[in-house]
């Protein structure tokens, strides 16, 4: 299981590197969120990892697992969400500014399909003119 | 229980949460009665801190304990003399640049102002207090959701794309903190800062390895915070396009990191660490020297007057890291007593930089020929003040931290290094800024600008406040250097603060 555990968290940690060193809006944040599920994963597993025992201590059990990391990816949970869902918000702003997902705000010439946003403005454009 | 003593301990979070809270339900009375919430909070939030100074003066190192749990269990709040210190300038800082958003009505711009406001000075007081590793992570959060919202407020492309790159910085930043305190914690079996200091002077020579690499990714994270070469090219976009309140208030973010470096680093990695201890404080040398030289690069390349202060920022940012690197008690003193002043000074210099920008109009703040503004020989002196102080230049309090920060180098392997560096960067900046400021005020059209905005006294006030600070801290350099001593002598002896939140021996039986 630790293996598997590892392997998992590596794969998600090297896909939210990767991603996040994009240069569009929409990678960046899939990034990110991999980065923190990521984190989560690690975090959970610091406790380390035991199957089938009781949070609390028990006569009955042989042991426990550990309760304070649960507590502590919750937190981690409910503040990775609320960020991600502030970045979005800020990425769709920056979007309606600029007209296009980069992360620099910067249309590249290399872009061959314009963003719908942008078609449609020069659509309009075009109407009024 | 609630003495009086813990009260100068939790009051400090508790004053801003509740007041954040209050100002968010009071969204509809209007913004007048707002901005009198707002300033009478943060005047109670000065005079708190001035209390909680002084108990930590009178008192040592005091611990509260949250909700009663005993310390490694449940989370304590710590009162030393170094937040202390942190907390009255930071809520110093905070009343000049509330005191310019209201009279120059840029909190009107956009809805939430005061409220986002109170809840950084909430997230930057918690992480000054708290003693709990993860519970810094916490209040990291919160202070810096707060300045996402600040950095963002009233809106524009600009400031859109600075505040989405400084988004994305911190949450990398935010994700590799976790990393790290996931690993402290897998390793070490607690939270504590001061129980992990304990834990980690035990810890065998297999396993020392794992906990110098959380050690690392905490000093990366830390170096995102205060913008250490190579984590600062986010710095100068973000400070310089956000409102100048706001930037004002930024200049304590940079400061919090450095903090952390001294808090956590210097407890669990300092000389309880064995042989390995103070290991980050050669890089921290070596990258603040570096980060010197590209800061004060930055200022001579910059096309607009934010833009410089910005880097100035971060020249104030890589002295205080070389103060750290040389890692002697005399040259933390000194690191503090820079710190002081150059939380104060960017503040100020960013409040003057928007008066300028506003009084000159369309060139705003870009080094381009302009006409000529209401109130130049008061904003030009003012100018001349702020360009001289910051530089480090006598007679104010720039002047006074480098030269005790250089002359604790003496001792120093790599002194020579540091003297030329600090010196020669210092030379490039005052040349620079002796170049804005001429651009600036003597290089202008004739005629008068065709609609002239007159001077806002009432905002300049607040410029005359923080410099009235600066020259408080020449004028009691004495006194200030006796106190930041006796915290740098507290900060080295790190036992007297794990004594102090791990209690007494009766309690260490018990853990053991």
């Amino acid at each position: 299981m630790e293996l598997l555990i590892s392997l998992i968290i590596g794969a998600l940690t090297v896909s939210g590197v990767f991603l996040t060193l994009r240069g569009r809006i929409f990678p960046v944040v899939l990034g990110l969120m991999f980065l923190s599920y990521a984190v989560n994963i690690f975090l959970f597993s610091m406790g380390r990892l035991v199957p089938g025992l009781p949070a609390i201590i028990d006569d009955t059990q042989a042991g426990y697992a550990d309760p304070l990391p649960q507590a502590l990816v919750l937190t981690a949970i409910v503040i990775s969400f609320g960020m991600s869902a502030f970045l979005i918000a800020l990425a769709l702003k920056l979007y309606s500014y600029m007209g296009n997902d980069h992360v620099d705000g910067e249309q590249l010439p290399s872009d061959e399909q314009l963003s719908v946003l942008t078609r449609y403005k020069k659509k309009k454009g075009r109407n009024k003119s | 229980m609630i003495s009086a003593s813990s009260i100068s301990v939790f009051l400090p979070v508790l004053l801003p949460l509740l007041g954040g809270i209050i100002l968010l339900l009071s969204r509809f009375v209007g913004t007048k009665i707002q901005q009198k919430i707002s300033m009478a909070l943060l005047i109670i939030l000065v005079a708190t801190t001035i209390n909680s100074l002084q108990s930590a003066i009178q008192n040592g190192v005091q611990v509260y304990e949250l909700g009663n749990w005993v310390a490694p269990f449940g989370i304590v709040l710590v009162l030393d003399g170094l937040s202390a210190m942190m907390l009255l300038a930071t809520s110093l800082l905070a009343i000049a640049a509330l005191w310019y958003a209201i009279s120059s009505k840029i909190d009107i711009k956009g809805a939430g102002f005061h409220a986002l406001f109170q809840f950084q000075l909430f997230g930057l007081n918690g992480a000054f207090l708290t003693g709990d590793l993860f519970n810094l992570f916490v209040f990291f959060e919160i202070l810096l959701i707060a300045s996402y919202g600040l950095l963002v407020h009233g809106g524009g492309k600009e400031r859109t794309r600075a505040g989405l790159q400084f988004v994305v910085i911190n949450l990398i930043g935010s994700a590799i903190f976790l990393f790290a305190v996931g690993g402290l914690y897998g390793m070490l079996g607690t939270l504590n800062i001061a129980d992990l200091s304990v834990k980690a002077a035990e810890i065998s020579s297999v396993d020392r390895g794992l906990v110098m690499a959380a050690g690392f990714l905490l000093l990366v994270v830390f170096g995102v915070k205060s913008a250490m070469f190579p984590l600062y090219l986010w710095l100068p976009k973000a400070y310089s396009e956000a409102s100048a309140p706001v930037a004002a208030l930024f200049a304590i973010m940079t400061k919090v990191g450095i903090y952390s470096i001294i808090r956590v680093h210097g407890t669990i990695f300092g000389d309880s660490f064995g042989e390995y201890g103070f290991f980050y404080m050669p890089i921290l040398l070596v990258l603040g020297m570096v980060t010197l030289v590209m800061g004060a690069l930055g200022v001579a390349a910059s096309k607009r007057l934010g833009e410089q202060v910005s880097y100035l920022v971060l020249v104030s940012v890589s002295i205080l890291l070389i103060g750290l690197g040389i890692n002697t008690e005399e040259s933390l003193s000194a690191t503090l007593y820079y710190m002081l002043h150059s939380i104060i000074m960017p503040g100020a210099f960013f409040l003057l930089v928007h008066m300028i920008s506003i009084g000159r109009g369309e060139q705003k703040d870009i080094f381009v020929q302009g006409v000529s503004m209401q109130g130049k020989i008061l904003l030009g002196s003012t100018f001349m003040v702020c360009a001289v102080a910051l530089t480090g230049m006598p007679p104010f309090s720039g002047f006074i931290g480098k030269f005790l920060i250089l002359s604790s180098a003496l001792g120093s392997d790599l002194f020579w290094w540091v003297l030329s560096v600090v010196l020669i960067t210092g030379l490039i900046i005052i040349i620079s800024l002796a170049r804005s400021g001429s651009l600036i005020f003597y290089n202008v059209k004739d005629i008068e600008s065709s609609s002239p905005v007159t001077m806002n006294i009432k905002a300049y006030l607040s410029i005359v406040f923080l410099l009235s600070l600066i020259i408080a801290l020449v004028i009691f350099a004495g006194n200030v250097v006796e106190f930041t001593d006796m915290v740098s002598s507290q900060i080295y002896n790190s036992s007297g603060y794990i004594d102090a939140v791990l209690g007494t021996d009766t309690l260490k039986g018990v853990r053991q």
